[in-house]
């Protein structure tokens, strides 16, 4: 199998690399030390690889490390402070139990923060539906979510 | 997860058509549908770098190229304030937004899955696609075509002030439909009266269904759309798998046109 060069930044990193043209972007990025990224399913449903490509939320599951050629990366480690702001909220809400879901979650609002403005409890749970939690009824989540959002809102 | 021995990223149409024309080449969506397989791909062909992730407008039509992602639909003004809520109704229960923004509209056309929600809202709004080496076909023939090793290059979504209303029915939010069901008025020709009613999820591939009888002629009514929804539920086939049994789908299409006759007719 013939190795792909590729040449694209991951958080702010210029990475020029040969990829496998079969490998997924969620696998790459974790050898690349990105273990936030995680697998959670094998169907492309449960939202816990998502990164964001070109400031978009996608599936690094899905996403072929090759296509990431001439884009811009980002995973939680790349998003440091605003995850750490998030996960506090969610933490004071008590909204996660085991917590391996909240990378993408965080990810996601992430991506809906800059994408949505003032979004409804409708667009919120649209917008995170592709994040799953298998440990609560997201209740909680809804919670940490609104009081973020608004906290940003506080902000403005 | 699928294997790949060879990735060439097309530099035109005509190379990536040439590299198809091998059984053991395969042409890269968005790779949802794709890695949920094992196949062995010898040659993977990526059209990404040809400019085919774009949706444009003339004065008759859309065009989306076969690499514009789902979300780049639903998320477009213009497309959206032409047709109506029923683009975005048909797009914003499949999986979440990151998956909707790795999937194209090319893949999920070409692939003439039966789950297809696209599928069943373009098939409504009398799309057609453009294939590479064929042409412009009717996504009406083009539905049940054999797949071949042409290549969808574009879809094309004709401007004819079509009023539509896009319903589904999920065991749960976000899983694949039970049954879809997208109805259309497009202005009338001499051959019938412009309704376009499509099945999709039977669980086969979408089915047209036209109002060949014209039982909607004198318009919609509770009668009419009632009799109308009778004479889709029982012309159609449809199968029984893990979501649902062929009566339950028949039973949820009865009710389906219906509801979805009458929200049109709020519109029409």
């Amino acid at each position: 199998m013939a190795k792909i060069l590729i040449s694209f930044t991951l958080n702010g990193k210029k990475i020029e690399d040969a990829v496998s043209p079969d490998q997924p972007l969620l696998e790459y990025v974790r050898e690349k030390g990105c273990k936030s990224v995680k697998r959670g399913c094998e169907t492309s449903n449960c939202g816990l690889c998502t990164v964001l490509m070109d400031e978009k939320p996608i599936l690094s599951c899905t996403m072929l490390a090759v296509r990431a050629d001439g884009h811009d990366i980002i995973t939680l480690e790349g998003k440091q402070q605003e995850a750490e702001e998030i996960g506090l909220f969610l933490a004071k809400e008590g909204a996660e139990q085991c917590g391996f879901c909240s990378p993408g979650l965080i990810m996601n609002i992430i991506a809906m923060k800059n994408e949505l403005t003032n979004p409804s409890e409708d667009e919120i749970r649209e917008y995170l539906s592709g994040n799953l939690c298998r440990c609560t009824g997201y209740v909680g989540q809804l919670r940490a979510i609104k009081a973020y959002l608004a906290s940003k809102e506080d902000c403005q | 997860m699928f294997t790949i021995d060879n990735y060439v990223k097309a530099e035109t149409l005509e190379q990536a058509y040439s590299l198809n024309q091998k059984k053991t080449s395969t042409i890269l969506g968005g790779c949802g549908w794709l890695k949920m397989g094992n196949r062995s791909i010898k040659t993977a062909i990526d059209l990404s770098g040809l400019g085919l992730d774009k949706i444009e407008e003339t004065d008759t039509e859309f065009i989306l190229g076969c690499m514009v992602s789902l979300r780049q639909i639903e998320t477009n003004e213009t497309i959206n304030s032409y047709f109506g809520s029923a683009i975005k109704e048909s797009l914003r229960h499949i999986v979440g937004v990151q998956f909707r923004n790795c999937v194209t509209i090319g893949g999920s056309i070409w692939g003439r899955f039966g789950f297809s929600d696209p599928l069943t809202l373009m098939l409504a709004l009398g799309a057609e696609v453009k294939l590479y080496h064929t042409g412009k076909v009717k996504l009406s023939d083009f539905v049940n075509m054999p797949h071949d090793r042409d290549i969808l290059t574009h879809v094309i979504l004709p401007k004819n002030n079509q009023k539509t209303h896009y319903i589904t029915h999920r065991a749960t939010a976000t899983d694949f439909p039970v049954i879809a069901c997208c109805v259309s008025k497009l202005p009338e020709d001499f051959k019938d009266n412009g309704f376009r009613i499509t099945i999709g999820a039977r669980p086969q591939r979408a089915s047209l269904v036209l109002d060949t009888n014209g039982i909607l002629n004198d318009g919609i009514t509770e009668e009419s759309a009632n009799k109308f929804a009778d004479y889709v539920a029982d012309n159609l086939n449809f199968s029984s798998n893990m979501r649902g049994s062929a009566d339950f789908r028949r039973h949820l299409t009865r009710v389906l046109v219906r509801r979805a006759l009458l929200a049109l007719n709020q519109e029409v």
